[in-house]
C-alpha cells in the first residue's frame, strides 16, 4: 500500500472528521514512523482544517514526531522513582553502547534515546517505552541485550515477552478491588433504580471525585443531566479521564488492566444518569499497550448486551469509544482533555462555562476519574448507606494508593478513607523513611512529624500517588526533578506558568551547581506566590508546591548547597573572560576577576 | 499640633552607564525642570553628571546598560557594595538589550572578524593592552551577576516613569508605576 493510500484509509476510517485528529495522527504515525510536512498537508486538506491548526496539534504532543525519528525510539521514564532505581546510569550506558547523544537520532536513522515524563510503572521501574510499548524492570543486562536487538534490527514484536510483562502488584484490597460483582450486575441494579433513583443514591453516598480535587460526583452528574444540549445535534457525553499523568500514580493502569469491566460499567451508569448515549475513555499514550485488550473487553460487553442499544432488555442505549492521548500531562485537566478529544492542543479552557454545560463538542459533558466511575458500581449494587458506612464523614468509601519509592512492597494499596500515612508506610514495608510525596509533584510533601495525618479530603486529599523517600535520599534533588517535570509539561498558554516554571527550573539548577545564594531562595518563594496566584490552571498553581514544601521542611538540603551569603552569578564569572584571554594572549591581573570575597 | 521636623538629609545617588548608549541617562534629563526639585532631595555621587570616578556609600545606585566587559563587572560590583538600593534602568540593564545581539556568535569569531579578517580595516591584531578591559564571552544582564532590587524596563524608560520611580524610592514608598507608565494595555 502506498503512503497516500495508507493515509486515505486512516482518514476514511475516521470519516475525515477533524475532531478525530488525535487518532488520525496517531494511527498514521504508527504506520509511517513520523508525520512529514507532506503528510500533515494531506491530512489538513482531507479534514478541511487550516494546515497550521493541524501542525499546531502535531507539535503540541510529545509523542507526535514532526521530524524523522529512529526506527527504534527508546524513551526512559524520568520520574524520581525511576531515577532512584538507577535509570540515569542505565540510560547513559545505553547511549554509550549505541554511540549516541540523548535526544539525537543516530546518523543511520536506526535509533534515538531520550527521557519522557513518568510512564506510570513506578512500582516496577526503571521503566521505558520502546516504540510506544512499555518495558519494566530495566537492568544493565537488559540494556546490553536491548542494544544488541536494536543493532540487529530485530522488530520489537520479537523481543523477549517477559520484558513487556506488567504486574498489577495489588497488595491490599478493600471494597473496590474486592468487589465480587459479575459483569452487568451493577448496571442491572442501576437500571432497576432508574436515572433519578441512581442519581439520588450517588448523592446520598456522598461520592467525591478520585482525581484529587474531590468535587461531588452527584452534583456534577446532576448539573450535566439538567443542562440542555446545544445546536442541531444535541447530546450529552460521559468522559472517563484515564490520562493518569501525575508522576507516581499508576492505579488507573491497574484498574484498566484487571477491572476494566467495572470501569466501563461505571461509565454506563454515568451515561444512564446524565442521559448520555456515548462515553469516551481518554487513555494516556503511555498506556497504548492497553488499547487492544480494552477494545476486546468493549466487544465482549457489546456481545453480552451490556453496551449498544436495548441494554439488558431496556430502552437504555450507550456505547464507549477509546481515545488515546499522546504524552501531555496537562490533558489530565478536564477542559484540556476535552480540547484534546476534539483534536486540538491540550490547553485548558477558560471556565465558566464548565464542561457540564459546554464540554465535548460544546455539549454537556461529565468528566470523571477512572476510580470514581468504578466506585459508582458499588453504590449502584449495594446502595448509599452501605457505601457511606466506609471511610469518613466527608470522604466516604475507599481510596486506591499507588505506592512506590523506598519500600519493600511497592504496588497498589486500597484503604478506607481516614487511614494514616504511618499505617501505609508500615504496610508497604518502609523503614528509615524521611519523607512521603503524596498525590505527586502537584501534591504535598510530608516529613516525619506529619505521618499521623490521614488520607481523606478533610486532611490530605490525593489522586493516589504515594512516593516514599528514605534517609539516604536528597530531598533537594527530588524537588529539582519535579521542577524539571513542570517546566517540560507547561502547555505554554499563560506567561506566569510558561516563564515561571522555567525560571524555577533554572534557579534549582543554579543551586544544584552550587552557585546559589539566599537571594535565589527568596526568588523561589516569590515565584511560588506568583505562579499560585496568576496561572491559568492548576498546573501552574501547583508547579511550585514541591519546591515550597521542601524549602519549608528540608531547608538544609538547599542551604548546604549555597555558595555564599552574597549574591552569586549563575555562571563562572572568571571563565566568562576565557575567550578574550585566549585571543589576546593576556593573563595579567586585569584579565581575571578576583574573588568577590578578596576584592 | 505636630512638632516641626528637621529637613531630611539629602540622599546620595550614584549613576553609571555600562554596556548602554546613555539613552537612559538622557531620559533622566528629560524630567526637565523637575531636576531642580530632584536636586533638593538628592546629591549625586559617582555619575557622568559629576565626573566622580569611584562610588562612595550611597542610598541609591542607578545603572544603565548590561555587562559586556570586565570593567562593567568591576563598576557594577562597586555599586552593589556601596548602594543600599540598586536600580536596573532600561532594556539593556534588564535583558542585555542591543549589545546582547552578539550573544549568538562566538566571541572568538567576533574578535577575529573585526580585527583580523574584515576587509579594509587596519589589521593591527586583537588589542591586548592590559589597560583595556577584556570583553566577556557573553553579554549578561545585571541581575545575573549581582542582586538587583528594582527594575525599570523601557528603551529608554520614559522620563515620567523615571520621575515616579525615583520620587517613590526617595520617599520610602514601594514604587507603584501602574497604568500608562509601565502597563500600556
Amino acid at each position: 500500500m502506498s503512503e497516500t493510500d495508507l493515509i486515505d484509509a486512516v482518514l476514511d476510517r475516521h470519516r475525515r472528521d477533524g475532531t478525530r485528529l488525535m487518532q488520525i495522527l496517531r494511527e498514521i504515525q504508527e504506520q509511517l514512523g513520523w508525520l512529514s510536512p507532506a503528510t500533515l498537508t494531506a491530512i489538513a486538506g482531507a479534514i478541511a482544517w487550516p494546515r497550521a491548526k493541524v501542525e499546531g496539534t502535531a507539535d503540541f504532543y510529545s509523542f507526535f514526531y514532526t521530524r524523522p525519528m529512529g526506527r527504534f525510539r527508546v524513551l526512559w521514564s524520568d520520574n524520581i522513582t525511576d531515577r532512584m532505581l538507577g535509570s540515569s546510569d542505565l540510560m547513559s550506558a545505553m547511549c554509550k553502547k549505541l554511540w549516541l547523544e540523548p535526544g539525537r537520532v543516530s546518523e543511520d536513522g536506526l535509533v534515538s534515546v531520550d527521557t519522557t515524563s513518568c510512564t506510570g510503572m513506578c512500582d516496577q521501574g526503571p521503566a521505558l517505552l520502546v516504540n510506544s510499548r512499555a518495558v519494566t524492570r530495566m537492568t544493565q543486562a537488559r540494556v546490553g541485550e536491548m542494544v544488541s536487538l536494536i543493532r540487529s534490527e530485530t522488530p520489537v514484536a520479537e523481543w523477549p515477552a517477559e520484558w513487556f510483562a506488567i504486574e498489577d502488584n495489588i497488595r491490599r484490597k478493600d471494597i473496590l478491588l474486592d468487589h465480587g460483582l459479575v459483569p452487568g450486575q451493577a448496571l442491572a441494579a442501576a437500571l432497576e433504580r432508574g436515572p433519578q433513583g441512581m442519581l439520588a443514591e450517588i448523592k446520598s453516598a456522598r461520592l467525591r471525585g478520585r482525581g484529587g480535587a474531590g468535587f461531588s460526583t452527584g452534583q456534577k452528574w446532576e448539573a450535566c443531566r439538567s443542562a440542555a444540549g446545544h445546536g442541531a445535534d444535541p447530546a450529552r457525553y460521559v468522559v472517563c479521564n484515564a490520562d493518569e499523568g501525575e508522576p507516581g500514580t499508576f492505579k488507573d493502569r491497574v484498574l484498566l488492566n484487571s477491572y476494566s469491566s467495572l470501569v466501563f460499567e461505571g461509565m454506563s451508569i454515568a451515561g444512564l444518569v446524565v442521559g448520555a448515549k456515548k462515553g469516551l475513555l481518554y487513555l494516556r499514550g503511555e498506556y497504548r499497550y492497553l488499547l487492544e485488550p480494552l477494545q476486546a473487553a468493549l466487544e465482549a460487553r457489546r456481545r453480552a448486551n451490556l453496551l449498544g442499544s436495548n441494554i439488558l432488555g431496556t430502552a437504555f442505549e450507550f456505547d464507549i469509544e477509546i481515545h488515546l492521548g499522546a504524552g501531555a500531562y496537562i490533558c489530565g485537566e478536564e477542559s484540556a482533555l476535552i480540547e484534546s478529544l476534539e483534536g486540538k492542543p491540550g490547553r485548558p479552557r477558560i471556565r465558566p462555562p464548565f464542561p457540564v454545560t459546554r464540554g465535548y463538542l460544546d455539549q454537556p459533558t461529565t468528566v470523571n476519574n477512572v476510580e470514581t466511575l468504578a466506585a459508582a458500581c458499588l453504590i449502584a449494587t449495594h446502595g448509599s448507606d452501605w457505601y457511606a458506612a466506609h471511610g469518613t464523614e466527608k470522604s466516604t468509601g475507599s481510596k486506591i494508593l499507588s505506592v512506590s519509592g523506598d519500600c519493600e512492597r511497592p504496588g497498589i494499596y486500597e484503604y478506607p478513607y481516614g487511614t494514616t500515612v504511618r499505617q501505609v508506610l508500615e504496610d508497604c514495608g518502609a523503614s528509615d523513611y524521611q519523607a512521603v510525596q503524596i498525590s505527586g509533584p502537584s501534591g504535598i510533601c510530608l516529613a516525619e512529624a506529619e505521618f499521623d495525618r490521614r488520607i481523606a479530603f478533610e486532611d490530605i486529599p490525593t489522586a493516589g500517588a504515594f512516593m516514599v523517600f528514605d534517609e539516604t535520599r536528597d530531598m533537594f534533588e527530588v524537588a529539582r526533578n519535579f521542577a524539571h517535570f513542570f517546566a517540560h509539561e507547561s502547555c505554554g498558554f499563560c506567561t506566569p506558568c510558561r516563564v515561571g516554571t522555567t525560571l524555577v527550573r533554572n534557579l534549582m539548577d543554579k543551586i544544584a551547581r552550587k552557585h546559589g545564594s539566599p537571594y535565589d531562595i527568596d526568588e523561589l518563594f516569590k515565584l511560588h506566590r506568583l505562579l499560585q496566584g496568576a496561572s491559568h490552571c492548576g498546573l501552574g498553581n501547583s508547579a511550585c508546591n514541591p519546591v515550597f514544601d521542601t524549602l519549608n521542611k528540608f531547608r538544609p538540603a538547599y542551604e548546604h548547597r549555597l555558595m555564599s551569603l552574597n549574591y552569586e552569578p549563575a555562571f563562572d564569572l572568571d571563565a566568562a573572560l576565557s575567550q578574550a584571554r585566549q585571543m589576546t594572549g593576556r593573563d595579567d591581573a586585569g584579565a581575571h576577576f578576583p574573588d568577590e570575597a578578596e576584592a | 499640633m505636630n512638632a516641626p521636623i528637621a529637613p531630611p538629609r539629602k540622599l546620595r545617588v550614584a549613576t553609571a552607564s555600562l554596556a548602554g548608549c546613555f539613552g537612559c541617562h538622557m531620559s533622566i534629563l528629560d524630567i526637565d525642570e523637575r531636576i531642580l526639585k530632584l536636586l533638593d532631595l538628592i546629591e549625586f555621587d559617582r555619575s557622568p553628571l559629576t565626573d566622580i570616578k569611584h562610588c562612595g556609600p550611597c542610598d541609591l545606585g542607578i545603572i544603565e546598560g548590561g555587562l559586556c566587559n570586565a570593567e562593567n563587572v568591576h563598576v557594577l560590583r562597586e555599586f552593589r557594595k556601596n548602594c543600599k538600593i540598586l536600580l536596573a534602568l532600561g532594556a539593556c540593564a534588564i535583558n542585555g538589550g542591543l549589545p546582547a545581539q552578539r550573544n549568538h556568535l562566538d566571541l572568538r569569531d567576533v574578535l577575529e572578524e573585526v580585527y583580523q579578517t574584515e576587509y579594509l580595516v587596519t589589521h593591527g591584531g586583537i588589542p591586548n593592552d592590559p589597560e583595556l578591559p577584556l570583553p566577556l564571552n557573553k553579554v549578561h544582564p545585571l541581575h545575573e551577576v549581582v542582586k538587583v532590587d528594582y527594575f525599570l524596563p523601557g528603551c529608554p524608560p520614559p522620563a515620567d516613569a523615571i520621575w515616579k520611580l525615583l520620587t517613590d524610592l526617595l520617599a520610602g514608598r514601594t514604587p507603584n508605576l501602574g497604568h500608562g507608565l509601565l502597563h500600556y494595555d
